[in-house]
């Protein structure tokens, strides 16, 4: 196995008596789409900082590309685009000014860079607003434009310190929806931060959950799941066109199946939690008896149960 | 640069940018056409009183035309070395009220240090951009009067003269230099940049007006009647009082300045009877005037290097965060 891109190991950051990370062990493939997923004031930024040597860890070491983050800051940071929350501009620049300072500040040689430039301008769809002055940008233009700075140094590791954030939702399923191409075509590893759930669930490969300082778990969402719900954890839920008998005939053969483990009727719905997915067969059974069925649903985890899960036991 | 690379480093890079931004912003066109408008007026009536001056034959500084230029004036309006003495500091703080504190907040910092540049790198770009747009103007200033009068009078100008002069800018430079380190330093203390600049602006108020009058309110309440007093006594006394009120930066500078502007000037203390006894009231050599200046210089280097390196030690470790 090669060796992790990303490697934080012990990581520890306080602040006076507060913890902001505790701990924090943590490796990344490369090519691999993590999500660090956690509330508000997790620790997530504080993380980040660390691992690109904008601040000291109290302990512990973030290697990243195989340098030592703390010690040796500027070789990480030139193969590490950064995309900070709340990412500024100069407003009295355009917004092509701003990303050939960038540029210019990452080596990039004189006659390569109005080419790079354009790229990546095409890139994150900002060529048509490239001379403006930044200070009349959105928050979704600044966000890509943000990538754009990002894409210029042609770095191998992005990280993202909430991308998502106060974009609107066909902007934040277009700017995922780049970031999981450029991943996917160039081959790079990307980690973002946030907490929104759903949008690190249509990109991540692996998440991991970052609550008040600890990552509690972390792999990718079936996995997750499956670790914290139980292997028994299947719900299937079906909806009668009539409000079920009290007494009920096929109830009680229902519990002689051996993968059910509850059963719980209510006016005209049934729910069986069980071990195994048993949906396709309830179904085939209740229709050879005669019901008749409106709905039926099964209950797969996302990352919102999970989520919740988390912070339940956390509290 | 030291190294032959044929892109330029990010500190020439970053230098670069910072001039281009104080070029084009207000603040620094509105000082520069205040010191030029000053610059203007007090040329305006040396050149009108020069005649005068220059045929006061009691005047030890008499031959100096180009020196008698620049301080030269029928009493209506400061000369020009007067008012920079409390208009450069404005032009420093200016410069660097809002170096560090406005790119933080607009969240330009996190992107800057996110970029593979050094943290010194920035502070030395914001330092030494301010500096060099400073002896960019104050040189184009001085060659102006050069120039001005050269054009109006056809007196040559005299070696020492424009060592003098040379001096005179040079000193002015670094006075400027303390306060833009000074007002860096307030920024990187403050997270506003208004705060940074009220301080900064108390800061110069202080020593300019309030400074003198503590110092002889100090004085009156614990100096004994100097009626009873040895001559001896008095002057020590006299030295204390000189020496505190040389802590204020603006009187380092008009000591400096007046001292190499004004060549009979011998000494900035009190100076006796016997020491004046057989003394020639004429111009000291160039040499001389600069030993009297030179504590005054190095104390502004010093304070100026001092503010610089707390701006590192406070700058270098501090967490970078929008």
């Amino acid at each position: 196995m090669k060796e992790p891109i990303i490697q934080l190991t012990g990581l520890t950051k306080q602040y006076g008596t507060v913890k902001a990370v505790d701990d924090l062990n943590l490796n990344i493939q490369q090519g691999e789409i993590f999500g660090l997923l956690g509330p508000n004031g997790a620790g997530k930024t504080t993380t980040i900082l660390m691992m690109l040597g904008l601040t000291d860890p109290t302990a512990g070491t973030a290697k990243v590309c195989g340098y030592n983050a703390t010690s040796n800051p500027i070789l990480v940071k030139r193969k590490v685009g950064y995309m900070p929350d709340n990412v500024g501009f100069y407003h009295n620049l355009t917004a092509l000014e701003n990303l050939l300072y960038i540029g210019r500040l990452n080596g990039v040689p004189e006659n390569e860079l109005p080419d790079r430039a354009a790229g990546v301008l095409e890139i994150v769809g900002l060529t048509a607003e490239r001379h403006k002055k930044t200070a009349a940008f959105s928050r979704g233009m600044k966000q890509r434009l943000g990538l754009a700075d990002v894409l210029i140094k042609d770095p191998e590791v992005i990280i993202l310190d909430e991308p998502t954030l106060g974009i609107d939702p066909v902007g934040v399923k277009d700017f995922l929806a780049l970031i999981k191409n450029l991943s996917r075509q160039q081959g790079l590893t990307v980690l973002l931060s946030s907490h929104h759930l759903h949008h690190v669930q249509q990109v991540c490969d692996r998440v991991g959950i970052f609550v008040s300082g600890k990552l509690l778990a972390q792999g990718d969402i079936t996995g997750l799941s499956a670790q914290l719900f139980g292997a028994g954890s299947h719900i299937t839920s079906v909806t009668f066109e009539q409000a079920v008998p009290h007494p009920w005939p096929l109830e009680t053969e229902l519990r002689t199946w051996p993968a059910i483990s509850h059963i719980n009727i209510h006016e005209n719905e049934l729910e069986t939690t069980s071990s195994k997915a048993i949906t396709a067969a309830l179904v085939r059974f209740l229709v050879d008896k005669g019901c008749n069925i409106t709905g039926v649903h099964q209950k797969n985890y996302g990352l919102d149960d999970i989520y919740q899960k988390y912070f339940e036991s956390n509290e | 640069m030291n190294k032959r690379s044929p892109e330029p480093g990010p500190f020439s890079i970053m230098v670069h940018k910072e001039m281009a931004d104080h070029i084009h912003s207000w603040r620094l066109s509105i000082l520069i056409a205040l010191i030029v408008l000053t610059f203007t007026a007090s040329m305006y009536v040396s050149l009108g009183h020069i005649r005068s001056a220059v045929a006061d034959t009691k005047d030890p500084d008499h031959l100096f035309l180009y020196l008698k230029l620049l301080t030269a004036t029928d009493n209506s309006i400061p000369p020009f070395h007067v008012f920079l003495s409390f208009l450069a500091p404005l032009l420093g703080i200016s410069l660097g009220f809002d170096a560090v504190n406005s790119e933080q907040n607009n969240g330009t910092l996190t992107r800057l240090m996110a970029q593979p540049v050094y943290r010194d790198n920035f502070l030395l770009a914001k330092f030494v951009s301010a500096l060099l747009i400073v002896s960019t103007l104050f040189i184009a200033l001085a060659l102006l009067m050069i120039g001005g009068g050269l054009l109006f009078t056809g007196v040559r100008m005299e070696p020492a003269e424009l060592l003098r002069v040379v001096g005179f800018i040079a000193i002015t430079i670094v006075y400027v230099a303390f306060w833009v380190s000074l007002s860096v330093v307030l920024s990187i203390l403050f997270k506003q940049a208004a705060t940074s600049a009220l301080t900064a602006i108390g800061i110069w108020l202080f020593f300019t007006i309030f400074f003198q009058i503590v110092i002889n309110l100090v004085v009156r309440a614990v100096m004994p009647d100097p009626a009873y007093l040895t001559q001896a006594e008095l002057i020590r006394y006299n030295d204390v009082i000189l020496n505190l009120l040389r802590i204020a930066p603006n009187q380092l500078y008009s000591d400096a300045v007046t001292t190499l502007l004004m060549p009979s000037v011998r000494s900035l203390g009190p100076v006796t009877m016997e020491q004046m006894a057989g003394a020639i009231p004429a111009p000291l050599p160039l040499k001389e005037s600069v030993m009297i200046v030179w504590p005054q210089v190095s104390g502004m280097l010093a304070a100026t290097a001092g503010c610089f390196a707390l701006a590192y030690s406070l700058f270098m470790r501090r967490e970078i965060r929008s």
